[in-house]
């Protein structure tokens, strides 16, 4: 008999029924202090079930309210008890009614045996631990807190308030590190006895009575005046997540459960039979000697990473993050061509062949969404009408990056598109933007259109470019932009595609052997000028020199072209 | 108020709600003629743990009635009133979640809709129920996921009983848009095969798919319009706006069998449904033209996970 069990019940008494009989038949006596908020016959009901076994007794009852010092005062009583009616008892554990052992109570016995001066509880100083709720951290030590979080909010809010503005702080009593620690320790009996037989216990008890949640930080903080042995770990297994509440275990997590080899495991959810059934009624010897929860751990700081961070570039029912709180606007990176098109006769396939993306046309024309090879579908079912993208052209794109998670996509920008995601893009890590500006004069100049509309449509797209242009090149743009004039991005074409190139990752830097087709400029020079001598000033070509011999168009070099 | 009003128009067929224990989860729906689907739909919640179903009527001429009538957990109201004038159903279900589901989880949701929610093949909904309620959320959203079969929708006929996803397995997986009701502070989402095929002139008139079914009932608490607004609007904030993942479920909606061709004309004539039916109208122009909602890029439906990976829903932090 060198283990007793302090055990706090509050509901599900029946499972509390069951995993007390498991601690008895194992021959460890428990304590048993039950919430005073329970009822007086629900409360002798359950004394009467478990009268049946020996050891097992009831301590003075306290009103627990979660975050006050009703639970201390239970621990406290009950452990007492426990110390002065069962005097073999060397280690005295202290375990809640939906605690559930996981191994055989001898293993964890034989595990204590073989240290016997060691207490184990988790105590780390306020300075160095990140799970707090509220915001307040080393202020639960030095404020008052009289009023209930849970169900005085308001009080309680306004009270930290009010003390804060006037700096009403207290005194820490002489001696006195606080720490902090999971609230379910194993104590030995010299450890525990120190702290309840303290002289001195009275000033600590009024001290942490308007502590914030005393039953994280009393013994925690105690433990460390008497313990020659600290363990800074709780045998009980027990996650929190970001709100201070514990995760609950269900039937899924019987395998995760098995292999962790803690000793015991807290919360299990009243109703997951499988799990009671499992460890409560048949031997489970584990293989390690020690705990190791770690797949528990990663599965549940994953989910208060999906709870608190979100997967970036998700928007949907439970997750719409107001414009700055995205994490990241889109999911992947992707590259957005303006003014290639124009530029070079077949790019699309060109640029499918040389990098192995997935190359679109035109998503944002008013006519249809270009997709790729023009289906009238896409990934996630997206559709290429244009009035349906425009409805909501934001989530098109991000709902587009996100179906397409794995696979780089690239499409097609410019002037004669809808401009709705012209700032979303600018302001995209994960957009590469190339631009070459006033390519969207090369349509027009090949065109058969009477002068004076060309004149007007160029304008029009002009404006439009640098508007959009102004947005790439604003305080508030993040994405990878590259921004040539058409007259220097003719000048050396396969020089600024390479650079597009690397920027596009490791994967695709190979260098380009085969070059795109450039359209054929002869005449647009002359062209420019006559746009200039309507009255309209083309400035966002560059300058192409102008006048009667318009320069012979390079013809793109066949050669490969070296870059490392 | 209302609700009060228009509950005059219920009669009462069988009342078992002194049968609900306090703490039971109890579902809401409101029905016609959908006798064919009723007993799949009763078997699938009480898998799921549904304790009590309390149904409204609306002049069922099938038999569903008489059928609903014999289930041991079910209450039963029927009206011959007008389902438009009482807001699609909802003034009638206000007025009895108000009477009998204070207090209760309630969950409210129509014949041709599956809830799914994480880990819903493992968990029964109680441990669902008890996990919001521990961490203190009052309500819980689960958008509308439009199911379709491959090839015309009138290809397979439903039989009795029978599991509709069998049939209409394929979803849309990502082409869904939100914007957010700065009045009530609910989302609006559209999408999905309906705005796809039925509403490419008019994007914004695409049904609405957000849903809010399952709340912790208060009797002040009250639908606004279908289950997609509620009143205090503070239970309208099932999204987070800061970069997480609030936990979510979906409405597998399985409207789209063989059932429906002849639906879409019954309830074009009725003209009970929202806007003038105008839903309804475009259906029946888009099933003549083209029966087919499958496309090469719906997805075949697996489970929640599936649902999960795909950001349809989230398991939030529950895990």
């Amino acid at each position: 008999m060198s283990l007793g069990i302090v055990m706090l019940v509050h509901t599900a008494l029946h499972r509390a029924e069951q995993v007390i009989r498991h601690w008895s038949a194992a021959g460890c006596p428990v304590v048993i202090h039950v919430d005073r908020n329970v009822d007086r016959a629900t409360y002798d009901r359950f004394v009467e079930s478990v009268a049946d076994l020996p050891d097992v007794q009831f301590s003075k009852r306290h009103r627990c309210e979660w975050g006050t010092w009703g639970i201390v005062a239970a621990s406290q009583s009950a452990s007492e008890q426990l110390l002065r009616n069962f005097p073999d008892v060397r280690h005295a554990y202290l375990a809640s009614g939906s605690c559930m052992p996981l191994r055989p109570i001898q293993e964890l016995k034989d595990y204590l045996a073989d240290r016997p001066r060691t207490d184990f509880i988790e105590s780390a100083t306020t300075a160095d631990v990140p799970w707090t709720v509220g915001g307040l951290d080393f202020e639960r030590f030095t404020l008052r807190f009289p009023f209930s979080f849970r169900k005085q909010r308001f009080l309680f809010d306004r009270y930290v308030e009010f003390q804060r503005r006037f700096k009403l702080y207290r005194k820490l009593p002489e001696g006195i590190v606080p720490h902090m620690g999971s609230q379910w320790w194993c104590l030995t009996r010299q450890t525990l006895s120190a702290i309840l037989e303290d002289p001195d216990r009275p000033i600590y008890d009024r001290y942490f009575r308007r502590v914030w949640i005393p039953d994280e930080s009393y013994f925690q903080t105690l433990v460390r005046l008497y313990s020659q042995n600290v363990e800074s770990r709780s045998l009980t297994l027990s996650k929190f997540d970001y709100q201070g509440k514990p995760h609950i275990f269900y039937d899924d997590h019987l395998q995760l459960l098995r292999r962790s080899d803690c000793f015991v495991a807290r919360k299990i959810w009243p109703n997951a039979d499988l799990l009671y059934d499992t460890f409560l009624k048949s031997a489970n010897p584990m293989k390690g000697s020690e705990p190791n929860p770690g797949k528990i751990d990663r599965i549940f700081s994953k989910a208060v990473e999906r709870r608190t961070r979100g997967r970036a570039g998700l928007f949907m029912q439970s997750r719409l993050p107001r414009e700055g709180h995205e994490n990241g606007f889109t999911s992947a990176p992707y590259s957005v061509f303006e003014g290639f098109t124009e530029l070079f006769e077949d790019f699309e396939p060109w640029l499918a062949r040389v990098t192995n993306a997935r190359v679109h046309g035109h998503l944002f024309s008013p006519e249809r969404v270009e997709f790729e090879s023009r289906q009238k579908t896409f990934a996630g079912a997206l559709c290429d009408n244009p009035k349906l993208r425009d409805h909501n052209a934001r989530m098109f794109l991000t709902n587009l990056i996100w179906n397409t998670r794995g696979e780089r996509q690239c499409f097609q920008f410019g002037p004669t598109d809808s401009q709705f995601i012209s700032w979303d893009i600018a302001k995209d890590p994960n957009a590469q933007i190339s631009v070459i500006t006033g390519a969207w004069s090369i349509p027009l100049f090949l065109s058969n259109r009477n002068f004076s509309e060309i004149r007007a449509e160029a304008a029009e797209l002009q404006r439009i470019e640098s508007e959009h242009l102004s947005a790439l090149r604003s305080y508030w743009s993040k994405a990878r932009i590259r921004i040539w004039t058409l007259a220097d991005f003719v000048e050396s074409p396969m020089e600024a595609m390479q650079s597009v190139f690397d920027d596009m990752g490791a994967k695709n830097l190979r260098t380009i052997t085969e070059a795109p087709k450039m359209v054929d400029l002869t005449g647009f020079a002359q062209f420019l000028q006559n746009l200039k001598n309507q009255g309209m000033h083309p400035y966002l070509m560059g300058d192409f020199p102008s006048g009667p011999t318009p320069r012979q168009p390079r013809r793109p070099q066949r050669k490969p072209y070296l870059v490392r | 108020m209302r609700a009060r009003r228009k509950s005059r128009q219920l009669r009462e067929v069988r009342n078992r709600t002194d049968r609900i224990r306090p703490g039971d989860i109890l579902l809401f729906s409101t029905l016609r003629n959908e006798d064919i689907r009723l007993p799949y739909f009763l078997k699938y919640y009480r898998d799921l743990g549904v304790d009590h179903f309390i149904m409204v009527d609306n002049d069922s001429t099938d038999g569903g009635r008489e059928y609903l009538a014999e289930q041991a957990d079910v209450s039963l109201w029927t009206t011959k009133g007008s389902y438009r004038r009482a807001r699609f159903g909802v003034d009638w279900l206000n007025y009895l979640q108000r009477k009998y589901a204070h207090g209760h989880w309630t969950l409210v949701v129509d014949p041709d809709e599956f809830f799914v929610f994480p880990f819903c093949d493992t968990r029964p909904i109680r441990a669902l129920t008890d996990w919001l309620e521990a961490s203190e959320i009052r309500s819980f959203s689960a958008m509308l996921l439009d199911m379709y079969p491959k090839g015309r929708i009138d290809a397979v006929p439903y039989q009795r009983g029978q599991n509709p996803l069998e049939i209409a397995s394929w979803f849309d997986a990502g082409n869904y848009s939100i914007s957010k009701n700065h009045l009530y502070y609910n989302l609006w989402i559209q999408g999905g095969p309906r705005a796809r095929m039925f509403f490419t002139k008019e994007p914004w008139r695409a049904p609405a798919l957000n849903k809010t079914p399952l709340v912790k009932w208060d009797r002040r608490y009250a639908y606004v319009s279908s289950t997609h607004m509620l009143l205090p609007r503070g239970l309208n904030l099932v999204y987070d706006e800061w970069g997480g993942e609030k936990a979510s479920g979906v409405l597998l909606h399985t409207k789209f069998l063989d059932t429906f061709t002849e639906k879409a004309h019954e309830e074009l004539e009725r003209g009970q449904h929202y806007a003038n039916s105008h839903e309804y109208k475009a259906y029946a122009e888009g099933l003549a033209e083209h029966p087919d909602l499958w496309c090469k890029w719906s997805e075949n439906y697996i489970n929640w996970r599936q649902l999960e990976i795909l950001g349809l829903m989230s398991k939030g932090n529950w895990a």
